[in-house]
Order: C-alpha cells, then structure tokens, then sequence
C-alpha cells in the first residue's frame, strides 16, 4: 500500500474514487450465466486474481467476475447486462500492457475476450485483414505466411492486435511502418451500453479471399462478404482514431481491420557501439535527417547491453549501443547499408558486422525484447516500472543525456532502451519495492522524467498508455481544456463510468 | 559441388497451430474447412535445399509432390518416409538432420539425437530428413511470389511410374476408429492431508 500511495495511485482525478468497490448485485452472476453458459463464467480467486493484473508493477485488483464471451452478440448482451445493473467492465485481451490497464479498481465484470479469435476478410489485393482480440500478433503473422504480407506493428510482447489497438501500441519498426493508429482501419466496438458501432462504417471492410490462399476458419466466426477498404476518407469524425489508444475507457474493440504491408525483399541487422550515449543518439538524428529508410534503430546504454548480453548468452561489448534493421530490395539495401555505415563512422562507432540470415537476426532482437526480463534479473526479486517518454527528435540527444545523469545522481538502476528513430525511450527502473525510501526516488525520478520531457515539447507516454500511473502527468500535458474535452467525450459514450474505471481521465 | 541435385518432397498438411479434431463418423480427422500450409518440415528441407544452391553447392533444387491437386499428408506423424524410402533405394539416410554440409562425393550430417549430437559422413547420393533446428525459412516475399507463378510445374501421371497402366496398390493400412481421449474430469479440493488420504483411499488409490 505505500508504495502505490508514493506513486501516486490512490486518488483520481474522476468523480468517484479510484478504488471504491460495491458488491454485484444479487442474482448477477447468474445473469451472466445465462448469456455466456456457465463454463463461462467464474468468480474463482485464482481466475479473478490472474485477470487482475498486467506486466506493469500496479498492484494486483481483482474483478469481481470473468466472463469469456465466444460472439460479439454475447459480448453486447453482457454489455448491456453490466449497464443496466451499474456494474464496472473491463476489457482484457492478452494481459501483457504495461500500464496497469486491466487492473480492475473498482471491481466489477473482467471481459476476457481471447476466446473469440477469428481472422477473417483477408485481401491481398488490398493488404487487409480483420481480426478478434483473440489473434496475437505473432498468431497473424504465422497466418499471413505464404501471401507475402504482414503486420509490422511489433512492441515486443505476443500481444492481442485489438488490446495494441486500443493502448495504440507501437513498437521496434515503428519508424518506417507506423504505430497502431495509422494501420487500423476499422474497428467493431461495442459501446458500454450494448450497441455495437463500426468506427469507419459497418461492410467497409477488406474482400473475403478464396480457399486456397488459406485463409480465414481461424476459431470459427466468418465475416459477410463486404466492400474492400478505400485508401483515404473524409466522411465525418475520425472515430477509428478517437477509438485507438481509449484503453478500454469507451467501449470493447471486438474486431480491428488492419492494414498489412509487403515482406522487405531483403533484411540486414547489425550492431554498432559508440563511445558515448550522445554519440549514439545523435547517430540516430543524423540516420533520420539523411533520409535513410531504417526500418528499426533501437538504443541501449551500456548498462541494458550488458544486462542484455548476460541474460542471453550473447557476448556484446558493454557499451552504448544502437541496434539497426535495414529493410529494402537487393540493391536498395546495399545502399542502405553504405549509408548507414558512413555515418556511423562520422559519430565514432564501430564497424558493422550485418546480420542477413534469419536466425542471427533472431537472435539479436530475441536479446532486445528481453530487456524487460534481463533488467528485471539484474535484481532478482525487485520490482519493475517503465518510463515511456517521447520527445521530438531534435531535443533527444540532450534528453536522453540529462536522464542519464539523473539516474546517476540519483542512484537508481535504470538501464536504458529505446526506440530512439521515434525519439521514445524507456528507463527500466529496477527497485525495491519494500524500501519506501528508493521507491520514492522512483517516483521522484519518473516525475521529473516526464516534466523533462513536456519541456521539450514531448509527452509522457509515447506508447504505453496512461492507464494507472500516468493521469497526473496527462493534466499537465493536454492542460486543463484538453483533459475537460476528453472527459466531456467520455461522458458521452459512458455516461455512468462504467468502461474500465479509473484509467486515463 | 557442381551438379548436385537436390529433390525435396513436400506436402500439404493442416496447419500445425490448428486444433486437430476428430471428424463425425470417426474415420479421420477434420479436414474440411480447417487451414492447411505446408508442412514445417518441408518448409525447412526445401529451405536447405534452397541455401545449398545460393552457396553454390546445389545445382538445382527440384520439390516434388504426390497425391491429388491438394496433395495432403502427415504420415501420421510416424516419421518414417524418409527412412522407408533410403530402405527402398538402398541409399544411406540422415535423418533428424540440424547441420547439412557437402563434401565433394559426400556429405556431413549432424543429427539430433536422444544423447545429443550425432555427426556422419554420408556417400552421396543420400537420403536426408531435417530436423526444426537444421533452419529457419524465410518468408516468401510478393516478387517472389508473383515470380513463382510462371516457374514450371510438371504433373506427371502417377501410371508413367508404374510401368504403364498398372493402378497404383492400394492402401495396406485401414483405420478402423479415431476417438479422442476422455475429456479431462473436474478436480477436488481437500482442506487438508487427514482428508487426502480418506479420498484416497476411499477411491481405493491406496
């Protein structure tokens, strides 16, 4: 409890308070047997608990109920049911956000919706496909082979592509392809009170393909035949956009049409130390400001390439270091790559040793999305917690230095990994979570790490969402008529705050 | 080594991350409807084949198939074409393979085996089985793709093979029935030991 009282978990800035719980009423849960059968349901601690926590630190708050519905008819008919009796409802997915997102403050009804795991309407003319939230990216990628396509959208985890829709996940490839946003095309949301809405229009969705290009039958559900996507729109408010990175806080994402881009022709992947953070980073700049299409740039400072290399049996030097991933034609990428290696020479980086099978290439980013657990193992039994700032490029070299000597100062184990193309980095803070005194240094750190980043003209969460943790500093970055704005939304659609309480606003 | 060709068979298979059920009537297993890829195994072998030729050690990789237009089979997991058809060529095999390596009229073979690893020396012509550590395919990409659809593809009549006209034999194995196992039955909660060893025993376990 202290600790969440020293991160400044208890108390919103909403109408009710952040972690008041009432009781169901009586007879719900039988309700809720009806509509989903009772397999469906459970109220058992154990299931209650595993649905009352993500990856991030937040302390563990159990919902009330889980229900796994198999149809969105049943998802609306649950919906409804929660609305009319008051109940809170929170959307799960694959449980692996960062910010505390599933957690269920006030208690209520927890949506697992993993069990409906359809793809369906995929068009390879196209490049579209819808999914349910229970397909993991990794799950469509595998489906997708064989047709040339994929979803590049990557943020590390095996997350459900509704649940990156709706944190507007990002990840490693972000610079050239795009976070989640812009690669959503259309969401199938059900509304807190049980109406279902299709954000860019219902049937606006990709051609259903034939048989033989092995597609779809992926859990059952089938789409109808629809209308394929357009490329632009300009009919009315951008709804698919207001959707993506609500968090939960304005209706269930049951369905995302994505956009789905061409496999590179050719990859090479190499690592290149610096003599010093800065020069790391301003490599990054100089890649970008000379128009090199670098699929992936991502950092690590030497304290994160040698937790990295430890926990994966790599031997890399420990030092600052960036990870490069070229995408391109056979030609192209020789260009790239001549590129890429002068200017890492003008910043006084190594030579590049370029990765093209892809085993190797496996392996080297197999190491990076383990920072997470390689930081975490630098302690054994500490706690972790992620900054996520963003900052326009052109202030990173200077943020990301000043951090740097903040952690020092502040004698804090910190390493540091980014996705520097998109000038986003994260400070995996590894601490004692029964020692009040350096969890509050933590906290003290991620404050003034996210005013840093305001000042430079940045935001506090590049990717991970506000969820728990962060809705002080979103107050401070949007200003008071930018928050009221979102809070005059969110009342309308969800007038009783019953869509996953306690996030965001 | 020049002239070295390399002949992969390949099948069509449901796709490994599917749930494999029981079709109605109990002679098979539901294909109709289900994903189907080709087999992970194939993948990796012509993979190999493929990296043969780019390094120059292969010339010409040939993939083959036998069967109707959806060629389909698993061997029902037994894992024995490979080896039956060494036998039947009287070929040496390497089978499990995770490392492939040609060495002039011969080839090296690291296998996977119970103990760990297990490297021959092969004369060629051999027979080969790969193992899901030998490599990781690439994915196909859309040149690629659109290319692959103007290389030749031979069907040749299975009766060209068998001395003209004789029908192909029969199958020699007949599945008589395919069940799936019990579901799973609830479990118990006991508060403590004492009441342990009453279910127990009362269930005549001890």
């Amino acid at each position: 409890m202290a600790l969440r009282r020293v991160l400044g978990l208890g108390g919103a800035l909403g109408r009710r308070s952040c972690c008041s719980k009432r009781p169901l009423p009586p007879d719900f849960v039988e309700a809720l047997r009806a509509v989903v059968g009772g397999p469906n349901v459970s109220t058992a601690m154990a299931v209650c608990e595993q649905h009352g926590h993500d990856e991030s630190m937040h302390a563990c708050a159990p919902p009330d109920a889980v229900v796994w519905p198999q149809a969105v008819g049943q998802v609306q008919e649950l919906a409804a049911l929660c609305y009319r009796c008051r109940v809170p409802m929170v959307p799960f997915g694959t449980g692996t956000g960062l910010e505390g997102g599933v957690n269920a403050v006030q208690g209520g009804v927890c949506f697992d919706l993993s069990r409906m795991d359809a793809i369906a309407e995929l068009s390879l003319e196209d490049f579209s496909v819808t999914v349910e939230p229970g397909v993991t990216r990794k799950a469509l990628n595998s489906h997708l082979r064989g047709t040339g396509l994929w979803f590049p959208v990557d943020p590390g985890a095996d997350a459900s592509l509704c649940g990156m829709a709706a944190t507007g996940a990002s990840g490693t490839n972000a610079v050239r392809y795009g976070t989640m946003r812009p690669n959503v095309l259309n969401l199938r949301v059900v509304l807190p009170d049980g109406r279902l809405l299709h954000t860019a229009g219902p049937g606006r969705q990709a051609r259903w393909a034939p048989e033989g290009l092995g597609c779809a039958r992926w859990g059952g559900h089938v789409g109808a035949h629809s209308l394929p996507p357009c490329r632009k729109r300009a009919a009315g408010y951008d709804l698919t956009s207001l959707f993506v990175g609500s968090e939960g806080t304005l209706g269930f994402l049951t369905q995302a049409t994505l956009r789905l881009h061409p496999l590179p022709e050719a990859t090479a992947t190499t690592t290149a130390t610096f003599p010093s953070v800065r020069a790391a980073v301003s490599c990054t700049v100089q890649v970008l400001q000379a128009a090199v299409p670098v699929a992936r740039i991502e950092f690590l400072d030497e304290v994160m390439v040698g937790a990295c290399s430890r926990f994966s049996g790599l031997e890399l030097p420990v030092a600052a270091t960036l990870l490069l991933e070229l995408h391109g034609s056979q030609h192209g990428l020789a260009e790239q790559q001549r590129q890429a290696e002068e200017i890492v020479r003008l910043n006084g980086g190594s030579s590049l040793a370029w990765a093209e099978e892809p085993e190797e290439r496996g392996r080297l980013w197999a190491m990076r999305h383990s920072a997470w657990y390689a930081a975490l193992a630098l302690r054994p039994g500490c706690q972790g917690y992620s900054t996520d700032v963003c900052v326009p490029i052109s202030r990173l070299p200077n943020v990301v230095v000043e951090t740097k000597r903040d952690l020092q100062d502040s004698g804090l184990t910190g390493p540091m990994v980014g996705h520097v193309g998109d000038g986003n980095f994260h400070c995996l803070l590894i601490f004692n979570a029964q020692d009040p005194a350096e969890a509050q240094r933590v906290h003290a750190f991620a404050q003034r790490l996210g005013r840093r980043a305001l000042a430079a003209g940045g935001t506090c969460t590049g990717e991970h969402g506000v969820g728990l943790g962060k809705r002080a500093l979103l107050l401070e970055e949007l200003g008071q008529e930018g928050l009221d704005t979102l809070r005059r939304i969110k009342a309308a659609l969800d007038p009783h705050n019953l869509m996953n309480p306690g996030k965001v606003l | 080594m020049a002239g070295l060709r390399v002949l992969v068979g390949v099948k069509r298979v449901i796709d490994y991350a599917v749930k494999v059920r029981v079709a109605a009537g109990g002679g098979g297993v539901q294909t109709q409807g289900v994903k189907h890829s080709l087999n992970p195994f194939c993948e990796i072998a012509l993979e190999e084949g493929v990296r043969l030729r780019e390094r120059g050690a292969a010339a010409e990789v040939v993939a083959v198939s036998v069967g109707t237009r959806v060629c389909q089979a698993i061997d029902d997991d037994c894992n024995q074409t490979g080896q039956l058809l060494a036998a039947m060529l009287d070929w040496p095999q390497g089978t499990f393979a995770s490392r492939v390596e040609p060495e002039g009229e011969w080839v090296r073979v690291q296998r996977e085996v119970d103990g760990g690893l297990e490297t021959l020396r092969l004369r060629l012509p051999a027979v080969l089985t790969a193992d899901l550590r030998l490599n990781e395919p690439r994915y196909a990409t859309l040149p690629n793709i659109m290319k692959a659809k103007k290389k030749p593809l031979e069907v040749v009549a299975a009766s060209e093979f068998l001395g003209g006209g004789s029908p192909p034999a029969p199958p020699r194995l007949r599945v008589l029935k395919l069940e799936e196992p019990p579901p799973r039955g609830g479990g118990q909660r006991v508060d403590d030991v004492p009441a342990l060893l009453e279910r127990l025993r009362a269930s005549g376990c001890i």
